[in-house]
C-alpha cells in the first residue's frame, strides 16, 4: 500500500554512490534531469541509460527495488503512453474509431515514456542512496549564498527536515488509527466514491488531532533545548568534499557534454 | 475451546532489507472464559500476536480458531472476525473521533449493520459497563473528557459490539493509579459479568498475578512459558533473563525465605502474603 512508495525512502547500503557528498549528488541529479530534457532522439538515450545504469551499480540498491518505486506511478506512465500514441498527428498506420495511431505517435509516446521512466528511476536513485537528514544538508550548505538576498536557508531546510522526520511517524499513525476503526467495523475498501470519503473520517480527525498534538510537543521540545535558527550553529557532520567527488562530477559532467554534442553538433 | 493458534508464523517487509520475522511458530489454546495474561519484552511479538486474533494482520503461515470457526481461512468476511473478537488498542483514546460520545460508542454496533434500536440499547449498556453514567456523558463531546474517561469511552467502543473475546493491549498505560484500578476492575467485572474470554496485555505484573487465570510469555516471537500465574512466577531467573520480572511482593517472600524464615515463595499478591506472614508470626 503506502509502504510501495520508494520516492524518499533510504535504502541503506555501504557503497560509493551512498558516500558521495549530498551537494555532488544534488547536483549531479539536476544535470541528469537537464540532460534529460535535452535529449531529442534515442541514441542520446543510450548514454544517459549507460550513466543510469552505472551509477545504479554502483550504489549496490537492487534493481528490482528501485522498480517497485514506479508502480504507483504507472498510472501517469501509462496515461502519457495513451495520449502520445493517439494524439500525435502522422502516418496513420491504425485507426481505434475515432482515434488514429500514426507512426509518429507510436514514437512520440516510446520516447516520452522512456523519458518519464528514466526520470523517475534516476531522481529515485537520488533519494534512495541519500538519508534525509544529509539530503536537507546539502540542500541548506547549496542555498546558502543565497541567504544574502534574503532566502531562509537554515530555516527551509528545519522545515524539510522536520517534515521528513515525520512521514514515517505519521504514516505509522494512520496505520495504527486505520486497524483501531477497522477493529471497530469500519471498512476503508468498499464502496462509491463518497462512501469511501465518508468512511475517511474515523481516520482524519484523530490523525489531525495527533498532528496537532505531536507539532505542539516537537515545539516545546525545541524550546526547551534553547533551539533558535540558523545563526551560529555548528553540526556533528561537517560536509567536506573528497576525491570520489570530484570524480563523480566530471562523469556527471562529461554525461551532459556528450548529450550536449549529440544534441547541437551532430 | 475459545482460541486456538496453530504454528502462526509472520513476516514483516517479505523479501526486503527491512525483512523482520515478528512470529515464529506460534502454538497455544485458550479455555472458553478464561482470563489470560500477555506478558513479554517490547519487540516479543504482543502487538502482532493480537492483531492477528482479530485478523487485522494475515498469518505468513499457521492457523487460527476461535470458538472453532478458522479465521485464518482465506474467504472469511472480517465483519464475522470482528464480532467475535474484540480489540482494544494501546491509547484507544486516540481513536475517538465523533462528536458526542454517544455517536462514538455506536460506530461500532452501527458498522456490524444493527438496528436502530438495537444499537442503542448496547451503546446505553456498554457506557455503563464502563462505569459512566450513560445520561450525563451521551451528549458530550469526547474531547472534553479526562484521559482515563476518554479511554473508557473507547473500551465501551469495542464492548458495545459484544464481542465474544475482548483483547486488551496495555489498557492502564499511561494512568493515574486510579483511573488503573477503575479499568482494571471494570475489565474484570466484564469477565465475571458476562463470562468473557478475556486477553489482557500488560507490563504490570502485579496487575497480571492479581487478575489473570492463565499466563503466556512471549520473547523473540515465540512463547517461552505458559501457565497458571503460579507456575509461571516460579521460573524467575527466566523471566529476568528476557527482561520480566515477578512481582514485587513475591521478591520479597523470596527474599524472606532466603533469610531462613519457614513462609511459602509463592505468593503473588499483597492479601496473601499479609495472611501468609500473619500465619508465620502466630505460629512462632
Amino acid at each position: 500500500m503506502l509502504r510501495d512508495i520508494t520516492i524518499g525512502q533510504y535504502y541503506p547500503q555501504e557503497s560509493v554512490i551512498h558516500r558521495l557528498d549530498p551537494r555532488v549528488k544534488i547536483l549531479a541529479t539536476f544535470v541528469y534531469i537537464v540532460s534529460l530534457f535535452l535529449v531529442k532522439n534515442f541514441t542520446a538515450y543510450g548514454y544517459i541509460l549507460l550513466f543510469l545504469g552505472f551509477s545504479i551499480l554502483l550504489s549496490k540498491v537492487p534493481f528490482s527495488y528501485i522498480v517497485r518505486g514506479l508502480k504507483p506511478l504507472f498510472l501517469i506512465i501509462i496515461l502519457t503512453f495513451g495520449i502520445n500514441i493517439f494524439m500525435t498527428k502522422g502516418e496513420v498506420i491504425y485507426q481505434l474509431g475515432p482515434l488514429d495511431v500514426t507512426k509518429e505517435g507510436i514514437r512520440q509516446a516510446v520516447f516520452m515514456g522512456a523519458r518519464l521512466i528514466l526520470l523517475i528511476i534516476g531522481t529515485s536513485l537520488l533519494t534512495l542512496t541519500t538519508s534525509p537528514i544529509q539530503l536537507t544538508d546539502g540542500i541548506e550548505k547549496l542555498l546558502n549564498p543565497f541567504r544574502r538576498f534574503g532566502m531562509p536557508a537554515h530555516e527551509l531546510a528545519m522545515m524539510m527536515t522536520i517534515a521528513l522526520r515525520f512521514i514515517p511517524t505519521l504514516l505509522e499513525e494512520t496505520d495504527k488509527i486505520m486497524k483501531a476503526q477497522m477493529a471497530r467495523g469500519a471498512d476503508f475498501e468498499s464502496g462509491n466514491i463518497i462512501n469511501r470519503a465518508k468512511s475517511l473520517v474515523p481516520l482524519l480527525v484523530p490523525l489531525f488531532i495527533s498532528a496537532f498534538r505531536r507539532a505542539d510537543e516537537l515545539a516545546m521540545a525545541m524550546e526547551a533545548r534553547c533551539y533558535r535558527g540558523g545563526e551560529n550553529r555548528t553540526r556533528m557532520k561537517e560536509l567536506s568534499l573528497h576525491g570520489r567527488d570530484l570524480v563523480a562530477s566530471l562523469i556527471t559532467l562529461l554525461m551532459l557534454m556528450i548529450v550536449i554534442l549529440d544534441r547541437f553538433i551532430m | 475451546m475459545s482460541i486456538i493458534v496453530e504454528n502462526l508464523t509472520h513476516i514483516y517487509n517479505p523479501n526486503s532489507p527491512f525483512e523482520t520475522t515478528a512470529l515464529k511458530d506460534v502454538s497455544f489454546q485458550i479455555e472458553k472464559g478464561d482470563f489470560i495474561g500477555l506478558i513479554g519484552h517490547t519487540g516479543s511479538g504482543k502487538s502482532t500476536l493480537i492483531q492477528h486474533l482479530n485478523g487485522l494482520l494475515k498469518a505468513s503461515s499457521g492457523k487460527i480458531y476461535v470458538n472453532d470457526f478458522e479465521i485464518t481461512k482465506k474467504d472469511v468476511k472480517l465483519r464475522e472476525i470482528r464480532q467475535k473478537v474484540g480489540l482494544v488498542f494501546q491509547y484507544p483514546e486516540h481513536q475517538l473521533f465523533e462528536e458526542t460520545i454517544y455517536k462514538d460508542v455506536a460506530f461500532g454496533p452501527i458498522n456490524l449493520g444493527l438496528s436502530q434500536e438495537e444499537a442503542d440499547q448496547r451503546v446505553r449498556e456498554a457506557i455503563q459497563l464502563v462505569g459512566l453514567s450513560f445520561e450525563d456523558v451521551k451528549e458530550r463531546s469526547p474531547f472534553e473528557l479526562s484521559g482515563g474517561q476518554r479511554r473508557r469511552v473507547a473500551i465501551a467502543g469495542v464492548v458495545a459490539m459484544r464481542p465474544e473475546v475482548l483483547i486488551l493491549d496495555e489498557p492502564t498505560a499511561g494512568l493515574d493509579p486510579k483511573g488503573r484500578d477503575e479499568i482494571l476492575d471494570q475489565i474484570k467485572n466484564l469477565h465475571n459479568r458476562y463470562k468473557m474470554t478475556v486477553v489482557l496485555v500488560s507490563h504490570s505484573m502485579e496487575d497480571i498475578a492479581r487478575l489473570v487465570d492463565k499466563i503466556i510469555v512471549m520473547h523473540k516471537g515465540t512463547v517461552a512459558l505458559q501457565g497458571t500465574p503460579r507456575e509461571v512466577f516460579q521460573h524467575v531467573e527466566l523471566l529476568e533473563s528476557i527482561g520480566l520480572a515477578i512481582p514485587q511482593i513475591t521478591y520479597l517472600m523470596r527474599k524472606l525465605k532466603a533469610m531462613g524464615k519457614p513462609i511459602r515463595d509463592d505468593v503473588l499478591t499483597i492479601e496473601e502474603a499479609k495472611s501468609e506472614i500473619i500465619n508465620w508470626l502466630r505460629r512462632k
